[in-house]
């Protein structure tokens, strides 16, 4: 006897690791066993072996390695009695899975027991065969399940059945076998063998076309049967679950109905009858009739059913909606939310309930009822929906928020159709949930607010209300500064004033305030805060009385340990202070966004919008649809340089004007003092260009490279190749683009002044193309004009692509000689 | 299909782990533990249903003890709701008033009694009598 065999019966062992008080105890007593097993096992001990693995298996359920148990399994099963045959396989199944080769091993001895003459035995065969069998066992062992198919025990039919189930899940090619064996098991009586004769025929209709074929001619009549004698069948106590006869198989035949039925006109009428006859007959007051109702619906909705039967399914899915149980709810709306597509009419109807479901307290329901929501928007019903919806978004959980905030804005994006109510919503969304509001969301909103000229004034007002209430919220505060920093004088004097707008009277220092507290306040962000400071440089040149403060409150923050709020600082109040002359201009107002680009570049970043194929517009297009006040000047580039996805927005402009302002020192750059509207911008593009607008009466001491162009042509064209000196090319006489820049643009022309030409770069999205004029016919230009040759590029613009601008170049050779070989290269920077 | 069925008591102890698909070791663990967070914080008002993965798991809390059982998305919740509470008065007449000792004592048995219930992850008798159970012991 092994010293160390313990002897302990299963049950002692049980109670002796209950007891331990400490999981170092029960890893002491887990060795132990282990220890007396292993020896046990090493002896070949025959007497005890099934007792070992029964304590093998209570050891491996609480988590120890029990791999040296596997052989043990294998010894039990080829051992001749049915008690250790069970405990054999029964390990088998816990500790052993399809992907151990150790399993190879079992194939012969599970085979004999399949052939066994007991039928216990073939039982436990079968189960275990059902469990766990792998791809090369169900081969192998497939002509045996098919042969105990045909037996006559019931319990060993329905185990073939689930066993071959197995055995097609692991090799579609075998489905063919079992086609017929399965129809004939729908003839049986036993609810064992049915239901899984029914489950076998569902999964061979999914393995193979053929089965699919086969069993829809031989079975759809036998289905149907089963169903009617079940829900026609006497009271019998073993079947029946809350006053139904077995549920379970009426799901079951329901499943394979659907399967049979789908897309198939001859097989879904000969099953109407009976889904009409359930979905009438079964009681809705229990959970079990329920569930046939709902396999039911499903089924109606899968099978090409009559119209009639669709509108009972779904009054029977608005029926579990108003249900008082979670459950059936939840499924409902699952249901609901699968069956959209086939009936979204007779969903309408259900509008109002499946809303209140969003205000449920369980968050899955919530979750699902407000996706359901968003399948359900059109265009008649986004307003009252959208409106209950933000209602809500009031009271709603702080969980909740996020998502209902993500639905409500998409909702309002998708089907919006006129600006103003746009913005309403948007404002209303910005002051409940700001902070939830993503960033692409309120980007838009201020690409919109900027195409809408007559609604800026109003839309500034609001904002301003809205900021003094609910100052806390992020999204809204930077919406709000922004549009105040761009609009502040219509804030003050009440411009663009709509019919039913409240009037409120705001002195300009208490605009400077609201930023002001912005700005100080502890809960905003660094974003929000560098946006509080373009604001106040904005208004510090739209308000000059309160000028003054405004430095004050920008000096204060030139210490500011945040590198971002410090640069800026320091770099505004060099504007103000340093550059009177051009600050003006330079906080000029931002020149509308484009939104074809801006939406363009949406679409392309965020290719995951709602997977809802229903809806009629993309977003892009509902935006594009707005009436437009304003006419859009093609401002392409402006969107480029304020690449609105970037982390602060406006911020970019002054602040790189200014740096570059610095780097180009005390160089003076004019500007014409009666800048029209966009003249800000052209200066921005200028500065950004590294270039400066030069009038050709002004001396420029760092003018350079004039030599270059006026050089020979080969020497200039040469040049163009090489990009490295950010040079100022300069002709003093005419118009000139510098070739190096590759992209030039025609500015507005003053009547006064001769021509100038901007260095602009960097300015489009197409290769040649000119931006930023707004008028449609052009001059042509001499590009570059010597002894030998001339060059002069004529443009194009077409009526309805206003980003896009040919450009013809004509080159003359005013030469005797001829010329061979000759390159034009053209440098496009390029724009990400 | 059913993928997997886990009985495990408050604590997270699991008393009873049947896997129909193949899974790791470590795997297996980490469900158990996964499953039992998402289904103890629950609140009992809410639904029985819970997304988990590419499944759902669908469980019942009896006393102190949960069943859980993790299905394809598109299985019928409230039919295997009702399998859990089948599973459970089977064991129920088996132990004549289940506990859970019982089913810590004898696991082996309610595996057996489970391997008679289900199948390669499919429902096989539907029957509430034991009297296929009664060739155990």
């Amino acid at each position: 006897m092994n010293p160390f065999s313990s002897g302990t019966r299963l049950r002692d062992m049980i109670r002796a690791i209950r007891t331990c008080k400490t999981a170092a105890e029960e890893r002491a007593v887990v060795r132990k066993e282990c220890a007396a097993i292993r020896a046990a096992v090493s002896d070949n001990d025959q007497e005890y072996r099934h007792r070992n693995l029964a304590k093998l298996m209570f050891i491996h359920m609480l988590g120890y390695p029990t791999h040296f148990g596997q052989m043990e399994c294998l010894k039990l099963i080829a051992s001749s009695g049915f008690p250790e045959k069970r405990i054999g396989y029964l390990g088998l199944m816990l500790l052993l899975d399809e992907r151990q080769e150790v399993l190879m091993l079992v194939t012969n001895s599970l085979k004999q027991d399949l052939n066994h003459s007991n039928q216990y035995i073939v039982g436990l065969a079968l189960c275990a065969l059902g469990n766990i069998c792998s791809a090369e066992m169900a081969r192998d062992l497939a002509p045996e399940v098919e042969r105990l198919l045909q037996s006559r025990d019931p319990n060993i039919k329905k185990k073939a059945a689930l066993c071959s189930i197995r055995i097609i899940r692991k090799v579609p090619d075998l489905s063919e076998n079992f086609m017929s064996p399965a129809a004939a098991l729908l003839k049986e009586k036993h609810h064992g063998v049915l239901i899984t004769g029914v489950q076998l025929c569902t999964d061979l209709c999914k393995a193979s076309p053929e089965a699919l074929e086969y069993l829809r001619k031989n079975c759809t009549e036998g289905s149907v049967r089963i169903l009617k004698d079940i829900s026609n069948s006497s009271y019998a106590p073993e079947y029946d679950i809350s006053g139904i006869a077995d549920p379970f198989l009426h799901i079951r035949v329901l499943k394979l109905m659907r399967m049979l039925g789908q897309g198939d006109a001859d097989a879904s009428d000969s099953i109407n009858d009976i889904l009409a006859q359930v979905a009438t007959k079964i009681e809705s007051n229990k959970n079990a009739g329920n569930a046939i109702l709902y396999e039911c619906v499903e089924t109606i909705m899968g099978i090409e059913a009559t119209s009639g039967l669709r509108i009972l399914a779904i009054n029977i899915l608005g029926r579990f909606l108003s249900n008082r149980d979670n459950n059936i709810r939840y499924v409902a709306l699952n249901m609901l939310m699968r069956s959209v597509v086939v009936d979204s009419q007779a969903m309408q109807r259900h509008r109002a309930t499946i809303l209140e479901c969003v205000k449920d307290s369980d968050a899955s329901i919530r979750k699902r009822a407000l996706e359901l929501v968003c399948l359900l928007v059109n265009d008649t019903n986004v307003k009252p929906l959208t409106k209950e919806l933000i209602d809500y978004l009031e009271v709603s959980e702080e969980e909740f928020k996020g998502d209902l905030t993500e639905k409500i804005c998409s909702i309002v994006e998708r089907f919006s159709t006129e600006k103003l109510w746009y913005i309403d919503q948007m404002l209303k969304i910005l002051s409940e949930a700001g902070s939830h509001v993503k960033d692409e969301v309120w980007h838009s909103l201020i690409v919109v607010i900027s195409n809408a000229a007559d609604l800026q004034g109003y839309t500034v007002r609001s904002l301003y209300k809205a900021l003094q209430t609910s100052s806390s919220q992020i999204g809204l505060a930077r919406v709000a500064l922004w549009c105040i920093g761009e609009y502040g004088e219509m804030l003050v004097n009440g411009a663009c004033m709509l019919a039913a707008e409240e009037p409120v009277t705001v002195t300009e220092s208490d605009a400077v305030d609201i930023v002001e507290v912005a700005l100080k306040c502890h809960s905003s962000d660094i974003t929000t805060r560098a946006m509080s400071l373009i604001a106040l440089l904005k208004l510090s040149s739209r308000f000059p009385p309160t000028s003054e403060r405004i430095t004050e409150l920008i000096m204060q923050n030139k210490g500011n340990l945040e590198l971002e709020l410090q640069q800026r600082s320091i770099e505004f109040s060099n504007i103000i202070l340093k550059h009177k002359n051009i600050k003006t201009s330079l906080v000029e107002r931002m020149p509308v966004l484009d939104e074809s680009t801006y939406m363009g570049r949406k679409e392309v970043s965020s290719q995951d919008v709602p997977a809802v194929k229903t809806s009629k517009t993309a977003p892009s297009e509902a935006l594009l649809n707005l009436p437009n006040g304003v006419k859009k000047p093609p401002a392409v580039y402006m969107g480029d340089l304020l690449d609105l996805s970037s982390d602060d927005v406006p911020a970019t402009k002054p602040s790189t004007n200014d740096f570059l302002q610095d780097l180009l020192g005390d160089l003076a750059v004019p500007v014409s003092s009666g800048a029209p509207l966009s003249g800000g911008s052209d200066i921005l593009m200028d500065l950004l260009s590294i270039g400066s607008p030069i009038q050709n009466d002004s001396s420029l001491s760092n003018s350079v490279s004039t030599g270059a162009v006026n050089s020979s042509a080969v020497s200039s064209l040469a040049s163009l190749s090489s990009l490295t000196s950010p040079s100022i090319s300069v002709s003093p006489e005419a118009s000139i683009v510098d070739p190096l820049r590759g992209m030039d643009q025609i500015k507005r022309q003053p009547p006064s002044t001769a021509p100038i030409v901007d260095l602009m770069d960097g300015l489009s999205n197409h290769v040649v193309s000119v931006a930023g004029s707004e008028k449609l016919d052009f001059l042509p230009i001499t590009a570059f004009e010597n002894n030998s040759l001339k060059t002069v590029f004529s443009f194009t613009k077409f009526p309805g692509r206003p980003q896009v601008t040919q450009i013809k170049a004509t080159f003359t050779n005013k030469s005797l000689n001829s010329y061979t070989d000759f390159i034009f290269q053209a440098a496009v920077p390029k724009v990400h | 299909m059913i993928r997997f069925i886990l009985l495990q008591n408050r604590q997270g102890k699991t008393r009873l782990a049947k896997y129909y698909v193949p899974l790791e070791e470590s795997e297996k663990h980490k469900v158990e533990y996964e499953v039992h967070r998402l289904v103890v914080n629950r609140d009992p008002k809410f639904t029985n249903f819970v997304e988990f993965r590419t499944h759902k798991v669908i469980y019942r809390r009896y006393a102190g003890l949960f069943f859980s059982m993790c299905v394809d998305i598109t299985d019928n919740e409230l039919a295997y709701l009702e399998c859990i509470h089948l599973f459970v008065e089977i064991l129920d007449h088996f132990f004549s008033n289940v506990c859970e000792l019982d089913l810590v004592f004898n696991f082996n048995k309610v595996y057996l009694i489970l391997d008679e219930f289900i199948l390669a992850g499919e429902l096989q008798e539907t029957s509430k009598k034991v009297r296929f159970l009664l060739k155990f012991y």
